[in-house]
C-alpha cells in the first residue's frame, strides 16, 4: 500500500486524535480499524490538501477576506457570495500534487476492478458543533472512477460555502482561516441490509441495552428517515432479545450501474421479513459493545452487512451526545446501615 | 375508555357473585369467618390462584387459615412492616379470594418504621444465624410429625401399656394426633413466613435499583444475578439425572421402559442381581429426602409426593436415561454458573454512572444474596416434605374412619373440615368407649357425596380475577411481592376483559426465547400427562415440582406468578420461552389451539 501523505492519510494510520487534520469522521474511522473492527477500506484527503488548495486559489483573487466581510444578516449578500465560491471551487483544477496522491490512493483501493466509493465530508470541528453541522456537509455514494471521485472531493470542499455553512461561521465569527475540511473516501459496501446501532437507550437512556435499526439496501434509506426501520433492543451484556418490531419496509436504497443511488421498491415478500438474522444481531451487540469499550463512552454507530461476503462493518461511530449531556443524580448513594436501602421497598410511598 | 384512570373503577362486588344452585350447603360448609358479607364490597379482593388455582375442599381449606395466619403474624406483628397488617380470606364456589388490610396514615407509618428497624434489621443483621437455627427447628418439626403413631383402635388396650400403667388409653391418642398434627400443621406455617417477606423485600430493594439504573433491564436478568445455584428445590430432579446416569454405569437401564410402570420396573430390578439391588440401593438413597416434593404445590392433598407416586419421577427416567447414553452431561455445571453470575454482576456494575452508585449496588446485592438461600430453600421443607407428611396423617385417620364406615373411601376425609373431623374422631373414640355404634356412618357419607359433587361442579365455572373496587394505591409490599399485584397488573386486567387484542396475551417476561406449538391447557395436575412432546403447558400456575415435564413442553404460559416465581427459575433453567402472571391466559387460549408465546416480550399470540 502507498505510504500516508500529508495530503493523503490511510485509515491504518490514523486515530481520533488526527481529528485536526482528517475531521471527525475520518479519525473515527482510522481508530476503529486501529482497534480491530472491520471497516471498508479506505482514505482521507486531509486538510492539509484543502489549504494549499485554497491557498493556491487565494493567490489569484481572495476567498477567505471576501467571506470574513459578509455580515451574518444580510442573507442575500451570503447567498450571491456562497453561488460564487462554489461554482468557483467545483470548477478549479485542484494542484497536480494533490490531484496526483487521491487517484494514486484512489487505485490502490481496488484488484482488477477500481470498487465504488463513498465520498464524505468530514468536518474538524468540536462534536458539540459538528452536531449543527451535521448534515450541512455533503455526502456522495457509489462514487465510480478516479475522476468522479476528485469532483467529488471538490464538492465536499465547495459545500463548506454553503448558504447554511457560511451563515453558521458568519454567526458565530469563526475567523475562517480555521476553517478547513477533510474529505473521507472509502470503498463503498454493496449492502445486503444497513442501518444504525445505539449502544445507550434512546428513549431512556439505558446503558444497560443496545438498540439497533435496520432496513434492506443502502443505509442511506435509514439514515434519511425514508423507511421505517425494523427495531431490535438487546441486553447488552446478555444479548437478550427484548423488542422485535419489524416493519413494512416498502423502499430500499441501491446502487445505479452508472454511479450514484437509486429508491426502488423492496419485492412483496422481503417487506416484513426481518432484514437482520439473530446471529447478525448478537454480532453486532459484540461489536457495539467494544466500540463502547474502545473509547470508554456511548457511541451511535452507522453499520452495514456485505451484500456478497456477509461481513458486518461499520462505516461510523460517534459520540452518544443527548443523553451523556443530561446525567441525572446518582439512583441511590451507599449509606452508613446498608441495612435502610430495604426501607424504600417497606416505608410506604415516600 | 376515557375513564379508564378514573378511581371509581371496579371488579365485581362480592355481592353479586352468586353460590352455584346446588352447592349451597357445600358453601356454608366453610367457617363462618371466611364467608363474604355485604361489607366487603366496600373493599378490594383477588382470587389466589397462584396458591388455590382448583377449587378447595372444606379440609385443604386449612391451608389458607394457617399461612394467613402466620403471614399476618409475621408481616404486622412480629416485624412490623409499616404499611401493612395483614391478610384477609374469604371463600365462595370453593375459591380463595384474599385482601391486603393496608396502612395509610403517614403518623402510622412512621411510628411502625421504628418498630419494623429494631425488628428486621436484626433478622438481617444476624440472617445467616438464624437461617442456621431455623433449618433446626424445621428439621425437629419434621422428625417431630413422623414420631406421631399411626391412629389405630385395638379392641383392648395392649396389655404393655397397661403394665407400664400408662393410664390413658388408646381412644384418646386420636385426639391427641390429631391436634399435635394440625398444631405442626399451623406452627409450620410461621417457619414458612419467618423469613419470606423480609426475603423477598431485600431482593425487590436490589430489583427496583437495577429497574432504576437500567429502564430496560429484564426481570429475569435481575433475577440470574440474584438466583443461587444449590438451592434444595433443584436437587430432586438433580436426583433424577443422578439415578439415570447410575442405570447407565450399572448396565440396568434397558429395564427402564416406558410402558412399564414404576412397580414393575422396581421387581424386574429385584430380579437382576447385584446390579439392580445397587440401583435400588441409590433409589433409596435419592428417596429419603429428596423425592419428598410434590407434584403440585402441596396446597391440596391430592398434589401426593413423588415418594407416594413414583410415577412422576420414574416417568423422567427414560428420558435422561437416553440423554447420557447420547454422551450428555447431566450435571449442572454449577461452577460454571456461578462464573457466569460473577461476571453478569461485574458487567452491569460497570455500566453505572458513578462510584457512588457502585457502591450502592454492592450494598444492595450483598443483602439479596445473603437472604436468597431461605428464598430459594424454605419451599421444599415447608410446602413439600411438611404438607406432604401432614396429609399422609390425615389420610391415616381417613383409613381409619372409612373403616369404621364414616366415609366409604380414605379420601373423602378431606371433605370435612378440620373441626369436622375433630368431632368425627370424637365421636369414633366415644363409640370406643361406650360400645355403641358412631353416629358418622349415619351422618357423613350424605354431606361427602354432596360436597364431592360440589367441587366437580365449581371447577366447571370460572371465577372473575378480583373482585371490588380498584384501589389508588397498592402499597402492601406483600401483595406486590408475593403475587406480582401492582394498580398497572390491575389495570392491563381491566382492560382485558374491555377490549385489546383478543388474540393476544400479555404477561411478564419470564424466560427468553421465542416458540410455537399446541396450546395444553391444563387445569389440574392429573391432567399434565396429556402433555406431548413439545407442547405448551398452559396452566393457572405453573409449578417447579413438574421439573421432569420441563423437559418434554416446548414452552409454559400461566396466569399468576413474577419473573421470580419458581416456575419462571425453572424455564430459565431449562432455557424454555415462558410468560407468566397473565392473569387470564386458561380462559382465553382454547386445548389444541396453536401459539407462540414470546418470553423475552412476555406475550403469546393465539395463532388458531
Amino acid at each position: 500500500m502507498m505510504a500516508s501523505s500529508q495530503y493523503v492519510r490511510w485509515f491504518a494510520d490514523i486515530g481520533i486524535k488526527d481529528r485536526p487534520t482528517v475531521g471527525g469522521k475520518g479519525g473515527s474511522l482510522g481508530e476503529l480499524q486501529g482497534a480491530g473492527i472491520d471497516v471498508p477500506p479506505g482514505f482521507v484527503v486531509s486538510t492539509a490538501a484543502f489549504t494549499h488548495w485554497l491557498e493556491a486559489l487565494e493567490r489569484e483573487s481572495p476567498i477567505r477576506a471576501r467571506i470574513e466581510a459578509l455580515d451574518p444578516e444580510d442573507l442575500a449578500g451570503i447567498t450571491a457570495c456562497s453561488q460564487e465560491m462554489r461554482a468557483r471551487l467545483e470548477s478549479s483544477a485542484m494542484p497536480l500534487a494533490i490531484l496526483e496522491h487521491i487517484t494514486g490512493a484512489h487505485a490502490m483501493l481496488g484488484g482488477a476492478h477500481l470498487p465504488p466509493v463513498a465520498v464524505r465530508s468530514s468536518a474538524t470541528t468540536e462534536d458539540a458543533a459538528d452536531a449543527s453541522f451535521a448534515g450541512l456537509q455533503d455526502t456522495y455514494l457509489w462514487v465510480q472512477g478516479a475522476e468522479d471521485t476528485v469532483r467529488k472531493v471538490r464538492h465536499c470542499w465547495a459545500s463548506l460555502y454553503s448558504v447554511e455553512s457560511v451563515s453558521y461561521r458568519r454567526r458565530l465569527k469563526i475567523p475562517e482561516e480555521t476553517v478547513a475540511m477533510a474529505v473521507v473516501v472509502q470503498t463503498m459496501v454493496d449492502a445486503r441490509a444497513a442501518g444504525v446501532m445505539f449502544t445507550r437507550s434512546p428513549t431512556t437512556g439505558d446503558r444497560s441495552v443496545v438498540t439497533i435499526e435496520g432496513a434492506w439496501g443502502l443505509g442511506s434509506s435509514v439514515v434519511g428517515g425514508e423507511v421505517t426501520p425494523d427495531r431490535w433492543v438487546l441486553g447488552k451484556i446478555t444479548g437478550e432479545i427484548s423488542v422485535r418490531d419489524i416493519s413494512d419496509k416498502a423502499s430500499q436504497h441501491v446502487p445505479l450501474a452508472s454511479g450514484g443511488i437509486e429508491a426502488i421498491e423492496v419485492p412483496e415478500d422481503q417487506r416484513r421479513v426481518a432484514c437482520l438474522s439473530d446471529t447478525e444481531l448478537q454480532a453486532l451487540r459484540a461489536v457495539g459493545r467494544r466500540v463502547e469499550k474502545h473509547y470508554g463512552h456511548a457511541q451511535d454507530i452507522e453499520w452495514a452487512i456485505d451484500r456478497h461476503s456477509g461481513a458486518l462493518l461499520l462505516l461510523q461511530a460517534r459520540p452518544e451526545t443527548v443523553w451523556s449531556a443530561k446525567e441525572a443524580a446518582p439512583v441511590a448513594r451507599a449509606v452508613e446501615n446498608p441495612l435502610s436501602h430495604v426501607m424504600s421497598i417497606f416505608g410506604g410511598r415516600q | 375508555m376515557a375513564d379508564q384512570q378514573s378511581p371509581s373503577k371496579s371488579f365485581p362486588l362480592p355481592s353479586s357473585l352468586s353460590v352455584v344452585p346446588g352447592t349451597e350447603r357445600a358453601q356454608a360448609a366453610y367457617p363462618y369467618y371466611t364467608q363474604f358479607t355485604a361489607s366487603d364490597d366496600q373493599r378490594f379482593w383477588f382470587y389466589n390462584s397462584m396458591h388455590f388455582p382448583e377449587p378447595m375442599s372444606a379440609f385443604d381449606m386449612i391451608t389458607a387459615e394457617a399461612a394467613y395466619c402466620a403471614l399476618g403474624a409475621s408481616s404486622a406483628k412480629v416485624h412490623v412492616i409499616p404499611t401493612t397488617l395483614g391478610i384477609d380470606h374469604r371463600i365462595i364456589n370453593g375459591r380463595v379470594y384474599i385482601g391486603g388490610n393496608g396502612v395509610t396514615d403517614p403518623t402510622e407509618i412512621a411510628r411502625r418504621v421504628k418498630e419494623f428497624e429494631s425488628r428486621a434489621f436484626h433478622y438481617y443483621a444476624n440472617w445467616e444465624t438464624l437461617y442456621a437455627q431455623w433449618k433446626v427447628k424445621m428439621m425437629t418439626l419434621i422428625k417431630d410429625a413422623q414420631a406421631l403413631p399411626s391412629p389405630t383402635l385395638p379392641e383392648f388396650e395392649p396389655l404393655e401399656h397397661v403394665h407400664a400403667g400408662r393410664g390413658v388409653a388408646s381412644n384418646h391418642y386420636l385426639l391427641d394426633t390429631y391436634q399435635k398434627t394440625l398444631e405442626g400443621y399451623f406452627r409450620m406455617w410461621h417457619h414458612h413466613f419467618e423469613f419470606l417477606l423480609l426475603g423477598y423485600g431485600a431482593y425487590m430493594t436490589f430489583f427496583a435499583f437495577c429497574k432504576k439504573a437500567f429502564p430496560e433491564i429484564s426481570d429475569q436478568t435481575v433475577a440470574r444475578m440474584v438466583a443461587g445455584m444449590e438451592a434444595e428445590i433443584f436437587r430432586p430432579d438433580e436426583e433424577l439425572r443422578r439415578l439415570a446416569r447410575k442405570a447407565v454405569e450399572l448396565g440396568v437401564d434397558g429395564r427402564f421402559q416406558e410402558q412399564l410402570s414404576p412397580e414393575e420396573i422396581i421387581a424386574t430390578l429385584k430380579d437382576h442381581g447385584a446390579p439392580g439391588k445397587a440401583w435400588l440401593d441409590e433409589l433409596e438413597t435419592s428417596r429419603h429426602p429428596w423425592f419428598n416434593i410434590n407434584v403440585g404445590d402441596g396446597f391440596y392433598h391430592y398434589h401426593r409426593s413423588w415418594n407416594d407416586d413414583l410415577s412422576m419421577p420414574f416417568s423422567a427416567l427414560p428420558g435422561y436415561i437416553r440423554q447420557v447414553k447420547a454422551g450428555e452431561s447431566l450435571d449442572r455445571p454449577v461452577e460454571q454458573l456461578q462464573t457466569e453470575r460473577k461476571q453478569l454482576i461485574e458487567d452491569y456494575r460497570d455500566l453505572l454512572s458513578s462510584d457512588e452508585e457502585r457502591a450502592a449496588y454492592d450494598q444492595m446485592i450483598a443483602l439479596a444474596h445473603r437472604v436468597f438461600p431461605y428464598v430459594e430453600g424454605h419451599k421444599f421443607y415447608c410446602e413439600h416434605w411438611y404438607t406432604n407428611l401432614f396429609f399422609n396423617k390425615i389420610r391415616e385417620f381417613g383409613a381409619l374412619l372409612a373403616q369404621h364406615g364414616f366415609f366409604p373411601g380414605t379420601e373423602d376425609v378431606f371433605h370435612l373440615t378440620h373441626f369436622e373431623l375433630e368431632s368425627a374422631i370424637i365421636d369414633l373414640m366415644n363409640s370406643w368407649s361406650t360400645g355403641s355404634a358412631p353416629r358418622g356412618p349415619d351422618h357423613w357419607p350424605a354431606i361427602v357425596a354432596e360436597r364431592k359433587a360440589a367441587i366437580v361442579e365449581w371447577a366447571k365455572h370460572t371465577t372473575p380475577p378480583a373482585l371490588g373496587p380498584v384501589p389508588d394505591i397498592i402499597d402492601d409490599p406483600a401483595i406486590v411481592m408475593l403475587w406480582g399485584i401492582t394498580r398497572e397488573s390491575l389495570d392491563s386486567w381491566l382492560n382485558a376483559a374491555s377490549g385489546g387484542n383478543p388474540n393476544e396475551v400479555k404477561g411478564f417476561a419470564a424466560s427468553n426465547g421465542v416458540v410455537e406449538g399446541t396450546a395444553r391447557v391444563v387445569k389440574s395436575v392429573q391432567e399434565i400427562a396429556r402433555l406431548q412432546q413439545g407442547d405448551i403447558l398452559v396452566c393457572q400456575v405453573t409449578n417447579p415440582t413438574g421439573a421432569p415435564i420441563f423437559q418434554k413442553i416446548g414452552g409454559a404460559v400461566s396466569d399468576i406468578g413474577g419473573s421470580m416465581s419458581h416456575a419462571a427459575i425453572v424455564a430459565r433453567e431449562y432455557g424454555l420461552p415462558a410468560v407468566v402472571g397473565t392473569g387470564n391466559a386458561t380462559l382465553r387460549i382454547q386445548d389444541g389451539q396453536r401459539i407462540r408465546v414470546d418470553g423475552g416480550r412476555g406475550i403469546v399470540t393465539i395463532l388458531g
